[in-house]
């Protein structure tokens, strides 16, 4: 196969777009398509800071790497799940990549934010699914972080295969409020908030693991534990045979969903948030649902001390 | 041929010459699920795999909260 920009041998072949590519055309076309992201969608420009989530597996760390190069102002936010050596491992990967390019990372560890935080003893605590409790988690201190370091944008690492799979989860449920929000830019609706982009949405996982293994991107290959069994990797798993039996699927899947139907259900999307009680972060009740699982952590812990009154 | 299949760490052995793909397909892998290295390079599904060969499988599916 030979690469469709310049004709010498490909080392990639990307059936989605019906190209292959050489590794000198390939990150460019990465890298291209990226900007493209970032200008069509209007996410963020040279001049505002950027606050970039990294887990210290193959996207993330390939979108830090293509926006640092591409001279954007960031600045890494690593948390700490707690997930024991699979969150050690995680740590030293985004620790190594920051340090090796001289980029700044800010660490957050949920057991040092509060006893019981750690993912695995929240979900014990709560017998939640470990991933939902995870999810709750990272918005808030991904929110508290911008907002505290005064960043412009929250921008992270979420592939097509991510944004695809969770498009077939809201779509086999009917979740109209997730479908109203489910947009590669998510504008603040509380000035606590700031901006949040994806500038990965239309690339795959495939596509920013070459990118990574090119760019010689020392990430974490090995699966997070608590994900075995997760709903997501099951539908990642049906996307991928459709993709193989008709490639360009997932591509589709989003892209038209994003141009066709998503402007339908953004019209039904909730009214704006008042702050937490509690913590004052944006809410949509009285406590916002980070401060709800914390509350229902201590009262698994000690059960006299969280029916007290706040 | 050596056959090393990452996340999972596990190592197989394959006689005789084939393609990727069909190595891929004998495995139970789909292409775009996960990339087939030979040394520093990447390989295409066409690309021709030797018995002294010693290729990595690895996975690139990532993901669980949605």
């Amino acid at each position: 196969m030979k690469c469709t920009r310049c004709r010498v041998k490909a080392e990639v072949e990307l059936r989605s777009h019906n190209a292959g590519f050489c590794r000198p055309c390939y990150l460019f076309y990465f890298r291209r398509q990226v900007e493209r992201a970032i200008a069509s969608e209007h996410m963020f420009t040279h001049e505002e800071r950027l606050l970039v989530a990294v887990s210290g597996g193959k996207d993330s760390l390939a979108l830090w790497d293509v926006l640092a190069e591409s001279g954007y102002r960031t600045t890494g936010l690593y948390l700490g799940l707690g997930i024991g050596t699979y969150s050690d491992r995680s740590h030293e990967k985004a620790l190594k990549f920051a340090e090796q390019r001289g980029l700044e990372l800010r660490v957050v560890s949920l057991q040092e934010e509060g006893p019981g935080l750690a993912i695995p003893d929240v979900a014990a605590a709560t017998r939640r699914v470990p991933c939902s409790a995870c999810g709750t988690m990272k918005r808030h201190y991904f929110d508290t972080a911008a907002l505290a370091g005064d960043f412009d944008v929250l921008v992270t690492g979420h592939n097509l295969d991510d944004e695809a799979a969770r498009l077939m989860g809201n779509v086999l449920h009917w979740q109209r409020d997730h479908l109203a929000r489910q947009r590669p830019v998510l504008l603040p609706t509380h000035p606590k908030f700031v901006r949040k982009v994806k500038p990965l949405y239309l690339l795959s996982e495939y596509e920013t693991a070459i990118y990574a293994f090119m760019r010689g991107i020392d990430y974490i290959v090995e699966e997070c534990p608590n994900a075995a069994g997760a709903t997501q990797l099951l539908y990642k798993d049906v996307l991928n045979r459709l993709e193989h039996a008709s490639p360009g699927t997932k591509l589709s899947f989003v892209r038209e969903f994003l141009r066709s139907a998503q402007p339908a259900f953004a019209v039904t999307a909730n009214e704006e948030p008042q702050e937490c009680a509690s913590c004052g972060m944006p809410a949509y009740g009285t406590l916002c649902s980070f401060c709800r699982l914390v509350r229902e952590v201590e009262a698994r812990r000690s059960p006299s001390r969280a029916a007290a009154p706040a | 041929m050596r056959v090393h299949l990452h996340p999972q760490h596990r190592t197989v052995e394959v006689t005789g010459r084939r393609r990727v793909g069909q190595l891929l397909a004998e495995l139970g892998i789909l292409p775009g699920t996960a990339m087939v290295i030979r040394g520093e390079l990447l390989l295409t599904e066409g690309e021709v795999l030797e018995e002294g060969d010693e290729v990595e499988i690895r996975a690139v599916i990532s993901g669980g909260a949605v």
